[in-house]
């Protein structure tokens, strides 16, 4: 036997449960060359039509995707950014999300001076900035408080720290229930973002841009943090190899309460941009958008934020793509095609498209 | 992970011995006393919070069955139950009764075939997709079966109807005979926990605790470690599913909201209660959690603390906070402490110099 075949074998058994490549391959591309034939040629009697004769809806339902994937990286960039260092899986993550709807809700209710009824033209830019910034860094200081309290000394025992962010979240969703009521609660877009615009003969709402536009800063923000500051490295570094960090003489426990305050700021942001999507916060969402930070990082790998990117679009893109394309009268099958999207990952990378093997 | 119930090591003490544990003795006084129960408990005790207790018990069991012998902690057991139960649903309930879904009007033990059919096909299925991860990862992807599972019952309303199914019953054998069905789940209660016990000794349960303490090796050595893991969830996700058959035949009814995220977490809770690495455990949890549930309202001044059972939740949350942060292993954890610590200070000799205060001090770790 040649060195180079058992290099081959050792591999095999580092990593044994791998697929059959040619099956791999089949599972990802039969898959998405259906999809795209019939999003281009057949999907007649559709609420879109095939691609090739309604242009304008077939860009209009990318832009959704790709909108709805700005709001999704805000979200699960934060839950991703907390994973890749510390190994946390921040379960009360959507807790966050919401709980930071709701003090901007609070805070812009106050600032506009209305309860009910709002409407976007009543929201001024500051009207919406200031509540975004206050929110975010009202859930950055509990999500501090809550690593300092109940995590910090359980570092590593990752199951028991999901299980106390899990309690933390049953927790908060009970008490923001009793706070705030079951009734859905306004929050609004600033009046200068809420126009309309014309896109290959459709109309198109410019409040998505804005978000995707947040989204861009977000991320544009995140990559100078991590890339050219010395914390952004110490964290690159801990990502890689946790134990020669703390070995090296750096104080990775600041590093690891930055990094919970920042994902926790994330979550605040993506809670006050949803709140704004939606036009009002309720409870239940802070289930939802948990789902939607696992979907995202399961398909993008945990712990990575280029994973985050390239989740929050495959999972954006399923998300617009399957209801306008399923035939009419079926459109609530679309749930499926989000469970597919994660099966056909799953099978071909158990850890994601960017995760590794633990 | 430490192991729960491995086989006990090979000492001069005979089968019938080893048999005869204390922990032996005592989960058959339960399950007597349990079948007596009947005969003395009131009807609302027996046929609402034991019977609960045992529905919620063979669903926690599987949790702990998966986390004790296969390292994996799922919260797609509620979802399994909520499967069978739609299932259940949908094929009994007759095509003129006033109610939604699909009506087929079957014999009620054939829907109870097809839904556990369908159940553990299902359950290979989705094992099959998360048996390449393990712990958290299987944690997140369970979780995310949960969730998608909900939308799914929740968005496609011929299966589960505008607001779910109503009028569900349970066959003849059941139907206004609750203390029957009462007597039925201990009957089941023990199966599942005889039937767990014993393949967890098994070449299959001892490859599962294998593959759980060391994959690699495991995969080296021949065994399959997916399918092992795949086949598992299969097992649980059938018992799950004879849970939630008894679930809907008590409840009467199903609807998407009674598998939504809060339903899963509570599953979870009641398994993390009683201690996710210890079968009986799972019973005691489920005990807890339903007794909590009806009784807290009757405790004096839970009232003029604003706690009422309308915040059940949040004191459920506490509760689970409190154990995580005390004793992950759940009340189970919490006695075995309890029992070791009395048992060293029984065979403290006398006349040793040390006080039972100051052997129980020096015994803290």
């Amino acid at each position: 036997m040649t060195a180079h075949a058992v290099d081959e074998r050792e591999l095999q058994l580092r990593r044994p449960f791998v697929l059959p490549g040619w099956v791999a391959r089949a599972a990802v591309w039969v898959p998405v060359t259906a999809a795209a034939l019939w999003v281009l040629v057949l999907a007649r009697n559709t609420s879109a039509g095939p691609a090739i004769r309604e242009p304008g809806e077939f860009v209009v339902t990318l832009l959704d995707g790709v909108t709805f994937a700005g709001l999704l990286f805000v979200v699960a960039s934060g839950f991703t950014l907390i994973f890749g260092l510390m190994r946390t899986v921040n379960m009360a993550h959507g807790s966050l999300f919401l709980g930071a709807a709701y003090v901007a809700h609070e805070i812009q209710t106050n600032m506009v001076g209305k309860d009910a009824n709002i409407d976007a033209r009543d929201v001024s830019l500051l009207a919406w900035i200031l509540p975004l910034l206050a929110a975010g860094a009202v859930v950055a200081l509990l999500g501090l408080l809550m690593q300092q309290l109940l995590l910090r000394w359980n570092q590593g025992q990752d199951l028991r720290q999901a299980l106390i962010t899990l309690a933390i979240s049953v927790i908060a969703a009970d008490q923001m229930l009793a706070h705030f009521g079951g009734v859905a609660q306004p929050l609004k877009w600033p009046g200068a973002v809420t126009h309309f615009f014309e896109i290959v003969g459709e109309r198109y709402a410019t409040s998505r841009l804005f978000m995707l536009g947040v989204a861009l800063v977000v991320g544009a923000l995140l990559w100078l943090w991590l890339n050219r500051t010395r914390m952004g490295m110490v964290i690159r570094a801990g990502v890689d190899d946790q134990e020669m960090v703390r070995a090296l003489g750096i104080n990775i426990t600041l590093v690891f309460a930055v990094t919970f305050a920042v994902g926790s700021f994330l979550a605040g942001v993506g809670g006050v941009l949803g709140g704004s999507f939606a036009g009002s916060v309720a409870p239940g969402v802070d289930g939802a958008w948990l789902l939607n930070s696992l979907v995202v990082v399961i398909i993008g790998g945990l712990g990575s934020v280029k994973g985050a990117v390239a989740g929050s679009l495959l999972y954006g893109m399923v998300v617009a793509l399957s209801p306008a394309y399923l035939p009419a009268g079926y459109t609530y099958y679309s749930v499926i095609f989000t469970f597919a999207l994660l099966a056909v990952v799953l099978a071909v990378r158990p850890n994601g498209l960017y995760g590794r093997a633990e | 992970m430490s192991s729960a119930g491995t086989v006990s090591g090979s000492g001069p003490a005979s089968r019938a011995t080893r048999l005869l544990s204390a922990r032996n003795v005592v989960v058959v006084a339960a399950a007597g006393l349990a079948l007596l129960l009947p005969l003395f408990g009131s009807n609302f005790f027996v046929e609402f919070v034991m019977t609960r207790t045992m529905i919620l018990g063979i669903a926690a069991a599987t949790i702990v069955f998966l986390a004790a012998y296969g390292g994996m902690v799922s919260l797609a057991q509620y979802l399994l139950a909520g499967v069978a139960g739609f299932m259940v649903g949908n094929a009994v309930v007759a095509q003129d009764a006033w109610s939604k879904g699909l009506k087929l009007g079957w014999n009620p033990w054939v829907a109870v075939l097809f839904a556990l059919g369908v159940t553990t096909v299902v359950a290979f299925v989705l094992g099959a997709l998360a048996s390449r991860t393990t712990g958290i990862y299987f944690l997140m992807i369970t979780l995310t079966y949960a969730v998608i599972g909900y939308y799914v019952f929740g968005s496609i309303t011929p299966l589960s109807g505008f607001g779910g199914i109503t009028g569900i019953d349970p066959p003849g054998l059941f139907r206004d005979h609750p203390v029957r069905m009462y007597l039925a789940l201990v009957v089941l209660s023990v199966l599942v926990y005889i039937a767990f016990r014993v393949v967890a000794v098994t070449p299959f349960g001892l490859a599962l605790q294998g593959i759980r303490d060391d994959p690699v090796r495991m995969a080296s050595l021949g065994f399959n470690v997916s399918l092992h893991r795949a086949l598992a969830f299969t097992l649980a996700g059938f018992t799950a599913g004879l849970a939630g058959v008894f679930n809907v035949w008590w409840n009467g009814q199903i609807d998407p909201t009674s598998i939504s995220i809060g339903p899963t977490l509570d599953l979870l809770i009641v398994a993390v209660i009683g201690g996710t690495l210890s079968l009986e455990g799972a019973w005691l949890g489920a005990f807890v959690f339903v007794a909590a549930n009806n009784y807290l309202r009757n405790l004096p001044l839970v009232d003029h603390i604003g706690i009422t059972e309308a915040r059940f939740n949040t004191i459920v949350g506490m509760l689970v906070l409190l154990i995580m942060i005390l004793s992950p292993d759940g009340l189970a954890g919490i006695i075995d402490r309890v029992r070791k610590g009395l048992r060293r200070l029984i065979q403290q000799p006398p006349g040793s110099g040390a006080t039972p205060a100051e052997a129980a001090a020096g015994s803290a770790p």
